[in-house]
């Protein structure tokens, strides 16, 4: 199991090396530069060149990729052109909020789609899996940010039953340790910071999990069909077992197979969904923060942010395999 | 009393924009306690539908129809509500399916398979449970059975997977045991050794036993009692020596005929039945075998033959029997 | 006399022309039962409509799309809504809010069109080359394989929307720019896919066989393995017309879309109209829906095309 585990980081080594080597080549090659976000159109030709000298960019690109590199060893990302504060702190302060977000979705995602799929298989042909058939092919193709809008309209500035923005009300005055607001409150039992931070998730949160939710709910329902129809589900039908171990033990552990690995990819594809729920939920996470170093050059945010996301990616996937293999035995024989 | 009295079972399938399909057509039979009865035939006639319906098995939903009874003991299983049955079903009635392969949960060691058997209708839990089915294991001839438990059933071979699911089976000393088919998914050499083991239990115990089959050879080496199904209904019923020795009808005739003979002439052919199972006229129009009959007449054709008994209870559904030597007449 | 046995002759003829059905093709067969399928039904209903929408909307409108016949009484927090000349209003330009719609529709069909194809035909291109390696190339070909494949998996270790906004960066925000960007993010989807497919049907047995009657390797890649592994990739293509549209109106709600709204398009309508959701929520809602059921109709045509092809659920 160790050697698995220590394999398949070992092969993330050339995935990541070539994807900062790529990465590097494309942010050079987009138009404009750091100076130009920083001047905007007025700056002379001499101010230009003063800046791109000071941030090293008048080097030649393998040097630049070869310092960069360096610096990453030593596990240092570099500053900010635009906040001129350290990439690490940068993200350290904004990536809790987009991982709440996401862990949010998911739980909602997972909570709700696992037992819908499966009831929705169950009763096969019913109202209740017609329903949950119906609403995710629509769940599916509602754009995120329109139904991001839509929350925030009808929920929060209509009916005034959420918060329409930010991570927590900042007159809480709540105290900081690890930037996972809900966390924070957590351990210093700040009860109502730890409530107010889960409160300002909820809507975001529902707006980000519709498309995970609507593929689980698809793929548990095809998957308990799949497995239903299994000889061995019978085998325990006619040993007399209760509906209760047919389902967890018989049912749902053979169904999961399929479901974990969607779910891995999903969690891997959350950023995306996120960078639109943050920007409309007003949201400080890495989206916005990330959307802006793109219009704004911000080489060292962008390298850093993207490069820190893509590993957790892969690792995403390895916890996607490794549970795999404790699901399965026969995985497990290679 | 018969252990089991099986009458008029009758098993229908409908959906909506297909012709409705009769799967089983009124068919009867008896078990009585520590008897073992084969119900024969070609795939498609009925024979596992009926093991299914006795076991409550089932889908239930719109378009199954399930008619007629199953007297076991004073409860008629096509009658019990699901939360009765899950009682009856692995207590007092057992089953075996034919893949073993496909029937063990892939993801679950065989131990725990064998144990929540023993926890849902023994109250055995823990260490008493174990202990158990290490002695199961052992009963059914798995060797090392400690080991065994912590197995999972891609581990094991096909014949010791039909052996955990026999041990499953008879886990709680059922008064019946149903085996659909038990080892046509086995090598030939497992195939002896499985029919070996299923007869000594059923001899120990004393354990009824329905033998589903389309292999003859396993009906002569087992069965007590022998009922012939072709399209949903029962054609011949007899006990074991006289349908072997004395088939009446042609479909069985032909059954025994397609089995290479040691002692037939080198030259001579196989008599095989022609057709496939799917050339079946619908019973009310006639016999279902007609289509394929070599001894058809007129009469086979306008209404379905009935069910006629001769003096030594030997049973058969054909107007032109076999004469009693057997031999085609001319 | 012999009716009877004319009977069951004529029973026995049928049972065996049904053994003629059998033998249809796998796209007659998928076509069939996808015809059967009454969603699939809905989904190609609300395809045709959509697409007739499309090609003739622009002579059938009221008023044209851009003209900004309304701006008078357009003021801050007011726009006119529907009235019996304008039934959905106006725009936040005093444009005609249906002749837009209606027009839109064009617009929005091209950007999933165009953006699929160039996803679908760089998939396939990618996905194609490293199936034919990894299946018949030797050791040679495994190492292309391995290096296409690597390439594609950090193509999907970035997350979707980052890589567009950057392609966006690269290229300037159009219309163009969005094809291109939501195209290039499917690229590594359609190539895993096909790939896949490829080396699945690769280790078959008619390809052992070709290969055993001395036919050509890269004859039997492109005669034989590339055709019968093109129906996952199809349906995924169907599939992915209906996220194109959807991640276009994405992109222009990041800004990136069209900045010249004269020609109307959903998303770039949808994304415009999210400013004025408090003042006129009906210019939001008719784009949204519009998106919404097209990509329903792809969806449902795609998910009956999938199950229509899958060889497990054909019985």
């Amino acid at each position: 199991m160790i050697r698995f585990i220590v394999r398949r980081l070992l092969q993330l080594i050339p995935t990541l090396f070539g994807l900062s080597i790529l990465l590097f080549i494309w942010l050079r090659r987009l138009p404009g530069g750091p100076e130009t976000a920083i001047l905007g159109e007025r700056g002379t030709a001499e101010m230009r060149a003063q800046i791109r000298a000071n941030l090293g960019l008048d080097e030649p690109i393998l040097v630049q990729y070869g310092r960069f590199m360096q610096r990453m060893l030593k596990l240092d990302l570099g500053t900010s052109i635009s906040t001129k504060r350290e990439v690490t702190t940068e993200f350290l302060e904004r990536f809790p909020g987009t991982v709440e977000l996401t862990v949010t979705a998911m739980i909602i995602a997972i909570g709700v789609g696992i037992p819908l799929g499966y009831l929705a298989a169950r009763k096969r042909g019913s109202l209740l899996d017609s329903l949950s058939v119906g609403g995710s092919l629509i769940g599916i193709c509602v754009p995120v940010f329109f139904l991001a809008y839509v929350l925030k309209a009808v929920f929060s500035e209509n009916l005034h039953l959420f918060p329409s923005s930010g991570r927590q009300d900042p007159t809480i005055g709540a105290t900081r340790i690890t930037n996972f607001f809900v966390l924070d409150g957590l351990m210093t039992r700040e009860w109502d910071a730890a409530l107010d931070a889960l409160w300002h998730l909820i809507l975001p949160g529902i707006a980000l999990a519709s498309i995970p939710l609507a593929i689980i709910v698809r793929i548990t329902r095809a998957s308990v069909l799949e497995v239903l129809s299994e000889d061995y589900v019978r085998t325990a039908q006619s040993k007399g077992l209760t509906e209760r171990t047919i389902r967890s033990r018989h049912i749902l552990r053979n169904a999961m197979l399929p479901i974990v690995t969607v779910i891995g990819l999903l969690t891997g594809g959350l950023l995306s969904g996120a960078v639109l729920t943050e920007t409309v939920f007003a949201f400080s996470g890495i989206g916005a923060f990330l959307y802006e170093a793109i219009s704004n050059r911000d080489y060292p945010v962008l390298m850093g942010f993207i490069m820190i996301i893509a590993i957790f990616y892969v690792l995403v996937n390895l916890l996607v395999d490794f549970s795999y293999s404790l699901i399965d035995p026969r995985v497990r024989v290679r | 009393m018969p252990l089991l009295d099986v009458k008029d079972l009758s098993v229908t399938f409908s959906r909506r924009g297909q012709r409705t399909v009769r799967a089983v057509d009124g068919v009867s039979f008896a078990v009585e306690a520590g008897e073992v009865v084969g119900l024969v035939g070609e795939s498609g006639c009925g024979k596992s539908v009926t093991s299914l319906a006795l076991m409550g098995l089932l889908p239930k939903q719109k378009g199954v129809t399930i008619g007629g009874s199953a007297m076991f003991g004073d409860t008629d299983l096509l009658q019990t509500d699901e939360r009765s049955m899950r009682d009856i079903r692995g207590r007092d009635v057992a089953m075996i399916f034919q893949d073993p392969l496909s029937s063990l949960n892939p993801v679950v060691p065989i131990g725990i398979q064998v144990t929540e058997v023993l926890t849902r209708h023994r109250g055995l839990t823990g260490e008493a449970a174990r202990k158990e089915a290490v002695e199961l294991l052992n009963r059914v001839g798995i060797p090392d059975p400690s080991r065994r438990l912590k197995e999972y059933p891609h581990q094991l071979s096909g014949g010791m997977r039909q052996r955990a699911l026999i041990a499953m089976a008879v886990a709680c000393a059922p008064k019946l045991l149903i085996a659909d088919e038990p080892t046509t998914a086995l090598d030939v050499t497992i195939q002896a050794q499985i029919l070996e083991l299923l007869r000594e239990l059923v001899r120990e115990s004393g354990t009824a036993l329905i033998m589903i089959t389309h292999d003859l050879g396993v009906v002569a080496g087992m069965c007590d009692k022998v009922n012939v199904l072709y399209a949903g209904r029962v054609i011949e019923s007899a006990r074991r020596k006289p349908l072997f020795a004395d088939p009446r009808h042609p479909y069985t005739n032909g059954l025994l005929g397609s089995v290479p003979r040691l002692d037939s002439g080198k030259g001579e052919r196989l008599h095989a039945i022609r057709g496939s199972v799917r050339d079946v006229l619908p019973w009310p129009d006639g016999c279902a075998f007609a289509p394929r009959c070599d001894q058809r007449v007129e009469a086979c054709v306008g209404e379905p033959p009935a069910l006629v008994e001769d003096i030594h209870r030997h049973a058969y559904r054909c107007v032109n029997p076999e004469s009693r030597t057997a031999e085609v007449p001319s | 006399m012999s009716t009877k046995t004319d009977k069951i002759d004529r029973l026995s003829e049928l049972s065996a022309a049904k053994e003629d059905e059998h033998g249809v093709s796998l796209w007659t067969e998928a076509l069939r039962r996808v015809r059967r399928t009454p969603s699939a039904l809905v989904g190609v209903g609300i395809l045709v409509i959509f697409v007739l929408v499309a090609i003739v909307g622009p002579w059938l409108v009221p008023y044209s799309p851009s003209e900004l016949m309304g701006i008078n009484e357009v003021r801050p927090g007011v726009i006119p809504g529907p009235s019996a000349e304008h039934w959905l209003g106006y725009d936040h330009n005093g444009r005609d809010q249906f002749s837009r719609l209606i027009v839109g529709a064009r617009q929005t069909l091209l950007v999933g069109i165009v953006s699929t194809l160039i996803g679908l035909t760089l998939g396939a291109l990618v996905g194609g080359i490293a199936g034919a390696a990894a299946g018949l190339g030797g050791r040679i070909g495994r190492a292309v394989d391995s290096v296409l494949m690597r390439i594609v998996d950090m193509l999907l270790a970035l997350p979707s929307l980052l890589l567009a906004v950057s392609i966006a960066a690269l290229l300037g925000a159009s219309l163009t720019t969005v094809m291109i960007a939501v195209g290039v993010v499917s690229v590594p989807v359609f190539a895993r896919l096909l790939r896949g497919a490829m080396v699945v049907q690769a280790g078959s047995d008619y390809v052992l066989a070709s290969t055993s009657l001395g036919v050509k390797r890269t004859k039997i890649a492109v005669s034989h393995i590339l055709p019968n592994s093109l129906a996952p990739v199809i349906v995924q293509a169907t599939l992915t017309l209906a996220t194109a549209i959807i991640e276009a109106a994405a992109l222009s709600f990041l800004g990136l879309g069209n900045p010249d709204s004269a020609t109307p398009e959903w998303g770039l309508m949808l994304a415009d109209a999210q400013q004025y959701l408090d003042v006129r929520p009906g210019l939001a809602i008719f784009p949204a829906l519009g998106i919404i059921i097209t990509a329903l109709g792809f969806t449902l045509l795609g998910e009956a095309m999938r199950e229509a092809l899958d060889p497990k659920l054909r019985k």
